[in-house]
């Protein structure tokens, strides 16, 4: 039976990625989840475009503070360690470096790493917010998504016909059926999620897969 | 010469302020840092032909960002519906919902209001350099994308980057949590955000903020926005 990863185990496999110590900017959607899962024994420092760093759990309802949100308007918990800062601040951590990791949604990413995340052309106009900047500023860019659209189009393409967010920025895809690295041969196909095949996979992805001698079942 | 920035009300803060101004507004998108009482002021005061340069245009009003069950929001919707804003500069201009478009997104598309669609970094680092006397910089956020259309571009090290303009206004409304009569500002949590930096980048950087201190007061070594920047304080009503 093939089934898809649901939203939650998406998260879960993402926050694998993380290193003890790493600072992680997460983006709206599937992105926030993953920092329910990382694994024991590893520090993660979450930073957010709000203007805050060690930025935790959300608050209880009823506790919501306007002075203290995420960049997806949530509303966060106060947490010992957390240090405030204005967006010249927040983004002079992007830009210059200071964030490891990255997590960001997708409505399309090329078989060279190209992002397109921030607007579907029909609407006619749509949000950057800081995402063009994460793109290009943080070391390692995670994008996190369903493997084709509602419609059962390819997001995984040759080469993307949506507006794009950054060029060549994307360094693992990770899905509901495959985590797939994107290296300079091409897309390599890492894992896959139980029950489906390398086949299944490919199916569903426009550019040609390399399948590597330890492609694996993806492990959580 | 005694220096007194304190007005008694936001209308007296704020009736200089002519057609075709360009307004800088703080806040990241929420209630929380959103200059609200200088908003509505400005509603009453009537300018028009304004541009704005926020963070958002008005997704509050639109979904709720970033406020509490409750609260109703006041954001740039108040302007926009009210028929004063001819151009908005901003990262994160829409609902990120569609189906609960803002009044900005419903004034754009019947092309009442213009956008200049500006990467969140990009439009901080524009005002800075714009309060820092900068006029341009070098980024490499936007490459290859329709931002980067029809900008300059250079490689350095073999990274091409954009050439981007400073960005200044003739008034900033800025939310500050309090002031001293000086103008010195301090902000709270996340609230800080688009505020300390555009209060660099004005002409008349104007504070609304929930209380008015004495000079020493406030420690210095606390003191987010020193008060060279800021011109006009008013305090907020309690409530």
């Amino acid at each position: 039976m093939k089934e898809r990863l649901p939203r939650e185990v998406i998260a879960m496999r993402v926050a694998k990625e993380f290193e003890d110590g790493d600072v992680v900017n997460l983006g709206i959607g599937i992105p926030t989840l993953c920092s329910q899962f990382v694994l024991q024994g590893r520090t993660i420092i979450y930073h957010s475009e709000s203007g805050v760093l060690n930025c935790g759990p959300m608050a209880d309802s009823g506790k919501e503070d306007v002075d203290l949100i995420n960049a997806g308007g949530q509303f966060l918990k106060s947490v010992p360690g957390m240090a405030f800062f204005s967006s010249v601040d927040a983004f002079a951590m992007i830009r210059g470096g200071h964030v490891d990791v990255t997590v960001l949604g997708a409505l399309q990413v090329s078989e060279k790493g190209d992002l397109a995340n921030w607007m579907l052309p029909q609407r006619g106009v749509g949000n950057v917010g800081g995402a063009m900047d994460l793109a290009a500023g943080a070391k390692k860019t995670i994008v996190t998504m369903e493997h084709v659209d509602k419609n059962g189009n390819f997001k995984i393409v040759n080469d993307c016909s949506y507006p794009l967010t950054g060029v060549g920025c994307v360094s693992i895809i990770v899905t509901d059926i495959a985590v797939i690295e994107v290296a300079y041969t091409g897309l390599i196909l890492r894992e896959t999620a139980p029950g489906w095949s390398e086949k299944d996979v490919q199916l569903l992805t426009e550019p040609c897969l390399i399948i590597p001698d330890d492609l694996s079942e993806m492990e959580l | 010469m005694t220096i007194n920035k304190v007005y008694d009300n936001f209308h007296d803060a704020l009736k200089d302020i002519r057609d075709h101004a360009t307004i800088m507004m703080g806040g990241f998108g929420g209630t929380g840092g959103m200059p609200r009482y200088l908003i509505l002021a400005l509603r009453d005061q009537g300018a028009k032909d304004l541009t704005i340069v926020s963070n958002t245009a008005g997704i509050a009003t639109a979904m709720g960002f970033g406020t509490p069950p409750g609260i109703k929001p006041i954001d740039h919707s108040v302007l926009i519906e009210n028929g004063q804003v001819s151009k908005v500069i901003a990262s994160f201009p829409v609902s990120p919902s569609p189906s609960k478009p803002s009044s900005f997104e419903l004034a754009y598309k019947k092309g009442k209001v213009d956008l200049e669609l500006v990467p969140q970094g990009t439009l901080a680092e524009r005002i800075r350099a714009g309060g820092a006397g900068i006029p341009a910089f070098y980024t490499p956020t936007g490459v290859g994308t329709l931002i980067a259309k029809d900008k300059e571009t250079r490689v350095f090290s073999g990274r091409e980057y954009l050439l981007e303009y400073a960005l200044k206004a003739d008034f900033a409304f800025i939310w500050a949590q309090y002031a001293d009569t000086l103008g010195n500002l301090v902000y709270r949590g996340t609230s800080r955000n688009f505020n300390a930096v555009m209060a660099t980048a004005a002409t008349v950087t104007i504070a609304e903020v929930n209380e008015i201190v004495q000079p020493g007061q406030i420690d210095p070594e606390t003191i987010h926005t020193p008060g060279i920047y800021v011109n006009r304080i008013v305090k907020r009503p309690n409530n």
